[in-house]
């Protein structure tokens, strides 16, 4: 082989190795657009909208650096924000309560109808979001079968009723979530080995202790993605505030929704947005920091 | 260790144990003493039904008939979680989200025993790992995981520890180290171990008692030399290393020896090691114990002309040799290279001869290769 050809080959090679180095930036491409595209763009549009102040005319702002926007927005709707957080945690405890056993069972007793109640837990997906609450609407409402069986129990008297309530809202909240707590707390709890279980029947840990120190640890991560999925979500969500609320149950979304659809107060809404955002944000990593996730397998 | 031992203790019997899955009989009628404080191995092929039976010890199985008892109390029906009894499992199956110390601290703090610290403590210095207690299990090698499985067992004292093929996820040479390891610490402790492995040379080196399985039954139950020596199935001759086993029948002999014809050779065999039911007889012998030499030279002892040599491997101590025999069957001789002769040939013409003290018979109607396909160890 001559020095020429060996050249020739080592260039080849170079070249192929700065192709192999670029291959994951080419893969990360349509990721990278995507996101600056709808999401920094948008992200940037809000924060700037965010400290602006009306202008000429309903709807049209201009940049002021106003930032006592922010002091209004909280001032205005602080009680909506707390309320928001409060639904949203009910929610998700709620959820947890009724999703463990349900994932407990599909991960471990549910044998050959494991994949049936799988596609059960999804199956909600296929109707729209805001058809099953209108749903929820009619289950909980005046001429509903739940509200008439409560009636004749009297656990709620003639006037009572469910729908414009608290109760509701966070009902709905709870059973619109669902699937995203029981999904991920399936996922861990399926993961666990049945020999972790019988290590610790083995150590004298009878069903009560096993469950407590070795089930539930290793299904944190469950429990942690769960509830973030949840929680998330159900404090912004102005859906089931709408729906199945009344005036008084109004969250930071409904807010939201009102001052940029109704009121027309971009500024306002921008800042109440950023607000939402970077409270959730702070909650979640005292949180995840909290539970320890990181060290869990 | 001192405290936290159980106030059940003595010989494990399991009495006319069965277990059933379906249709397939896993454990079939065993009966079984395993005295306090042995080492003792439940040693067969996969799907022999071995570890059936330990996690029917354990309580992790339930029994489709049968009792188990340990001393005078029966523990067929106590939940795992009373029993006195602890598992090394296969995989270690150590809690990943706790540290070593918790691990080994599980079992003593379930049972609300003082002291946790100091038995904690003195469980990692058995097996060496004191420097460890803060790890957690991912960030131990194979070999250091096996350890804390056993102290996680051993801490507790349990009247029997269970050993489902505890080594056999490490590489040979720790499997080797941790073997003579075991043994110690069985000592040590005085704890009655019982091991269920497929692997002869592993149940070998540690048990003071073997038991072969085999389809849910035990074959034969003895210490180990007895097992190799004087086995009385052709189940265990093949699992238990390799042996030459060759048709024949009785045609006399007095009441120390059987004198067997083999394809028209007269062979001795001790009535002591004598297993056959009439005169049809496997005549078995380990292929260590055959002297070989070149055609013609002088032999002693039980003598079989007329062999050629049709394959013969060098491994360093030893030579190994097929010689083929008149009759068409090849027969393992393995000759220790340790008296300066140059290895025979193949194609050389032989003569082959072994103490008639080594010779073994078995009944003519078992089949001569049962076993042999099983044990992972003979080609």
């Amino acid at each position: 082989m001559s020095t020429a050809l060996l050249h020739t080959g080592s260039q080849e090679r170079k070249a192929l190795i700065s192709k192999k180095k670029l291959l994951p930036y080419w893969l990360l491409a349509p990721g990278i657009v995507w996101l600056i595209i709808f999401f920094l763009v948008p992200i940037y549009q809000l924060i700037s909208t965010s400290t602006q102040t009306q202008g000429n005319g309903i709807g049209t702002y201009v940049q002021t650096y106003r930032f006592a926007n922010f002091i209004d927005a909280i001032t205005s709707s602080k009680g909506q924000l707390f309320r928001s957080f409060e639904y949203a945690f009910l929610a998700t405890t709620f959820a947890l309560i009724i999703s463990y056993p349900l994932a407990y069972a599909v991960a471990f007793k549910s044998g050959r109808w494991k994949n049936t109640l799988l596609v059960l837990v999804v199956a909600p997906f296929f109707c729209s979001f805001l058809l099953r609450t209108v749903a929820w609407e009619q289950i909980l409402g005046e001429q509903g079968l739940v509200i008439k069986t409560l009636r004749v129990l009297h656990i709620i008297g003639a006037q009572g009723h469910l729908t414009a309530t608290p109760f509701a809202v966070v009902a709905g909240l709870t059973y619109n979530f669902l699937p995203f707590m029981t999904l991920p707390l399936y996922a861990s709890l399926e993961r666990i080995d049945i020999r972790m279980m019988e290590a610790s029947g083995d150590l004298y840990a009878n069903a009560i202790a096993t469950f407590r120190k070795v089930t539930l640890p290793l299904s944190l991560p469950g429990v942690v993605a769960g509830t973030l999925l949840t929680f998330i979500p159900a404090a912004g969500d102005y859906i089931n505030a709408e729906l199945l609320g009344n005036p008084g149950t109004k969250m930071i979304g409904n807010v939201i929704e009102a001052r940029y659809l109704e009121i027309v107060d971009y500024p306002g809404a921008a800042a109440l947005s950023l607000i939402l955002m970077v409270s959730i944000l702070i909650l979640v990593m005292a949180y995840v920091k909290r539970s320890g996730t990181e060290e869990l397998v | 260790m001192v405290g936290a031992s159980f106030s059940v203790h003595g010989d494990l019997t399991l009495t006319n144990l069965t277990k059933n899955f379906g249709e397939f009989v896993a454990v079939n009628d065993l009966n079984l003493v395993i005295p306090e404080g042995s080492f003792f191995a439940l040693l067969g092929p996969s799907g022999c039904g071995k570890t059936t039976t330990l996690r029917m010890v354990a309580g992790l199985e339930e029994s489709s008939s049968g009792s188990i008892a340990i001393g005078t109390a029966d523990i067929t029906y106590e939940k795992p979680y009373r029993r006195p009894v602890n598992t090394v499992f296969q995989n270690y199956a150590l809690f990943p989200h706790l540290s070593i110390y918790e691990n080994v601290a599980f079992g003593l703090r379930r049972r609300g025993v003082k002291d946790v610290d100091a038995q904690v403590q003195k469980a990692l210095e058995l097996v060496e790992l004191t420097h460890l207690a803060a790890r957690k299990p991912n960030q131990l090698s194979g070999g250091q995981q096996q350890r804390i499985a056993l102290a996680r067992a051993i801490v507790n004292r349990p009247a029997l520890l269970l050993l489902d093929e505890p080594l056999g996820a490490l590489d040979l040479k720790l499997r080797r180290a941790m073997q003579i390891e075991l043994k110690w610490i069985q000592t040590e402790v005085g704890i009655t171990f019982v091991h269920v492995t497929h692997d002869q040379e592993e149940a070998m080196t540690m048990a003071d008692t073997i038991a072969v399985m085999n389809e849910g039954e035990i074959e034969q139950m003895g210490s180990p030399a007895d097992l190799y020596d004087n086995p009385r199935t052709s189940f265990v001759a093949n699992f238990l290393g390799q042996s030459n086993l060759i048709m024949g029948s009785i045609i006399g002999g007095s009441g120390r020896e059987k004198v067997v014809d083999i394809f028209g050779s007269k062979i001795a065999l001790p009535v002591s090691r004598n297993h056959a039911h009439d005169s049809s007889v496997l005549l078995g012998i380990r292929p260590e114990k055959i002297r070989i030499a070149a055609a013609g030279s002088s032999m002693y002892g039980n003598i079989l002309q007329g062999g050629v040599v049709s394959d013969a491997s060098y491994i360093g101590v030893s030579t190994q040799y097929q010689v083929e025999m008149p009759w068409g069957q090849e027969l393992m001789v393995f000759e220790q290279n340790d008296d300066g002769t140059p290895p025979l040939a193949k194609g050389d013409p032989v003569v082959i001869s072994w103490e008639p003290i080594f010779t073994f018979g078995l009944p003519g109607d078992q089949d001569a290769g049962a076993g042999s396909e099983a044990n992972p160890d003979s080609e």
